[in-house]
């Protein structure tokens, strides 16, 4: 056993001090293998990060979101409809909700407004995202004007800006009372953007969600597993996006990592015949340039992950995080909780270290394979 | 010690650039005593050394090593029998460029899978006896030919080979060190190895440590006899 490991030991020895002989070529291979690692894993790890953030802050949202349709289009819901809703077999309670987006010119961004019973807002005091404070300077006691539907002014107090456990969804918020709200859209009373289901066991959804629809065919039911799945798509969506984007220099990538693993130099070859002719196995090249392959690709594999894990999770992802997260004024400013998969990083050591590995062997294979008294003859 | 029995090598076989460079050759290597193959350039020394030392197999004919048939051996056992069997000195010198002399001897024992330290002391001592201690951490291209010479001969030796094969040793050296050499393959001898040299060097066939002097001249042996 100790043979097998000394053996090893040596043949990595040697492998260490061939690549250090080539430092300048090695190293730029690295940087640059390092560099792509980095970006792969930077927007694998964000897309993963922001799935499972979203997970989370909808974990509190209700199982069940009723909306009115109109040719197809959303429309108020009558607040009268909930009395037929809380009916149904499995249903704990039925909510209206009043939401809506209100473009300011301003900035031109947009902000999600909604009101929520749970503060107990006086008329015309707001809560804001932290987003919209940093933009509109609208902090704790300033004022802050809105026009209304029919083009009147109207005047909010801050009361607070919102410090919500995720800004993910906060940064863009108002919370405003239900009076303000109608008072700013023109929604008249006896009218909801939609209504929220509460159901008991989690298995009846789908089923409530069915009578819901058999009672009311104007409505459309939407599960919050709907809306889960939904964001997924939308971060795997824009992830691909950026993935598309560096395409090319993956690309260029793997053509010089190809040239440099798959084509043997001259003077590689010639060191593969001296190291035959003093008795090295075909076997024990092949595993020379196995630990070569190998060392250069998990050094990268490995600097590479680490500073995408610091990109992402300590520095929030300055170079993707505008193209992933999708907000186009409103940044959130947050720190995502750091979350990794084994899956994850086992996908991306395969795509990485082992094509590599894999291409430095071959041709290392053809070259051990000759005769050893070539060199006899050179 | 070595037996060739009408040993013939042919390269490019069936082509028009067909070459017999070794032609119905049988000679046998005694144990113990320094062989010299002389011959003009082309005359297949360097040929019959490869395929003495295992290095290539002939297209006919046997080779028995210490009575055991070692043609018809898979390459695997042949490389063994090469790495612990036989020492090479090449021409070229054949060492590693950017590593140091040490690595450059140790290099031969890496596969035996002996510890690192030992092998390492049994380099160094090597180093010792050919006067290249102080150079042992130098890279081989800063080396004179003389200590190219000597590094490659160290190298030849890590694995304790009982027999030394060297191919136009003295190739690059000039008259001085070339009698150094002989005194070191004396040395050799003396230590009970089998040496087998390729040289058309008077310095070394005229060697009074030789015993044998076997003449080629176009693959064939055209006289083997006493030095």
């Amino acid at each position: 056993m100790s043979h097998i490991v000394n053996k090893q030991r040596n043949i990595l020895d040697f492998a260490l001090s061939s690549l250090l002989r080539r430092k300048g070529k090695n190293l730029a291979l690295v940087t640059v293998y390092t560099l792509v690692v980095f970006a792969l894993a930077s927007v694998m790890f964000f897309t993963q990060a922001l799935k499972k953030e979203a997970t989370l802050v909808l974990g509190a949202t209700p199982e069940l979101i009723v909306q009115k349709l109109v040719a197809g289009r959303h429309d108020l819901i009558p607040v009268s409809y909930i009395g037929k809703i809380k009916k149904i077999r499995g249903v704990a309670g039925v909510e209206p909700r009043l939401w809506g987006y209100y473009y300011d010119p301003l900035v031109r961004a947009n902000y999600t407004l909604l009101v929520n019973d749970k503060f107990k807002l006086p008329p015309q005091n707001i809560l804001v995202g932290a987003g919209i404070a940093r933009v509109r300077g609208a902090y704790r006691g300033r004022s802050i004007n809105f026009f209304s539907y029919d083009g009147k002014p109207l005047t909010f107090r801050v009361r607070g800006v919102l410090s919500l456990e995720s800004e993910l969804l906060s940064a863009d918020l108002i919370m405003i009372s239900p009076a303000d709200f109608r008072r700013l859209f023109g929604i008249p009373e006896g009218y909801a953007t939609d209504l929220t289901v509460h159901v008991r066991n989690h298995k009846e959804v789908a089923t409530v969600a069915a009578k819901i629809q058999q009672f009311f065919p104007d409505t459309r039911p939407i599960l919050r597993d709907e809306i889960l799945r939904t964001y997924k798509a939308v971060f795997d969506w824009r992830s691909s996006i950026v993935i598309v984007v560096l395409a090319g220099a993956l690309l260029a990538f793997l053509i010089f990592a190809w040239d440099k693993a798959a084509g043997l130099s001259a003077e590689e070859r010639r060191e593969i015949g001296i190291l035959k002719a003093i008795g090295w196995e075909t076997s024990d090249v092949l595993q020379l340039k196995f630990w070569e392959g190998l060392t250069v690709s998990l050094t990268a594999f490995l600097v590479g992950t680490i500073l995408a894990y610091v990109h992402v999770f300590w520095a929030a992802a300055p170079l993707f995080a505008t193209v992933i997260k999708g907000w186009s004024t409103l940044y959130p400013n947050f720190r995502l909780t750091p979350f990794l998969s084994f899956y994850q990083i086992a996908i991306l050591f395969f795509f990485t270290v082992v094509p590599y590995t894999v291409a430095t062997i071959i041709p290392s294979w053809r070259a051990a394979t000759i005769d050893p008294d070539q060199v006899m003859r050179t | 010690m070595i037996e060739l029995q009408h040993i013939r090598k042919v390269f490019n076989a069936g082509k028009p650039n067909e070459h017999v460079a070794v032609d119905d050759v049988s000679l046998g290597i005694e144990a113990g005593k320094v062989t010299v193959l002389t011959g003009p350039s082309g005359s297949g020394k360097t040929t019959l050394l490869s395929l003495l030392g295992c290095m290539a197999r002939p297209t006919s004919g046997r080779i028995r090593l210490r009575d055991r048939e070692v043609t018809s051996l898979p390459a695997r056992f042949l490389t063994e029998i090469r790495r612990k069997t036989f020492g090479f000195i090449f021409q070229q010198y054949n060492l590693i460029q950017g590593i140091s002399v040490l690595e450059n001897v140790m290099l031969p024992a890496y596969p035996n899978g002996d510890g690192f330290l030992q092998l390492k002391e049994r380099a160094g001592e090597l180093l010792e006896l050919f006067n290249l201690r102080p150079k042992a951490y130098a890279k081989v291209e800063w080396l004179s030919g003389g200590e190219a010479q000597r590094t490659a001969i160290a190298r030849a030796l890590v694995n304790d080979p009982q027999v030394i094969i060297a191919d136009e040793p003295t190739a690059h050296l000039d008259s001085k060190l070339s009698r150094e050499l002989m005194e070191i393959v004396s040395t050799f001898k003396a230590a009970g190895k089998t040496i087998v040299i390729a040289s058309h060097d008077p310095i070394v066939y005229d060697s009074p440590v030789v015993d044998t002097v076997v003449a080629m001249r176009d693959g064939k042996i055209i006289d083997a006899g006493a030095a």
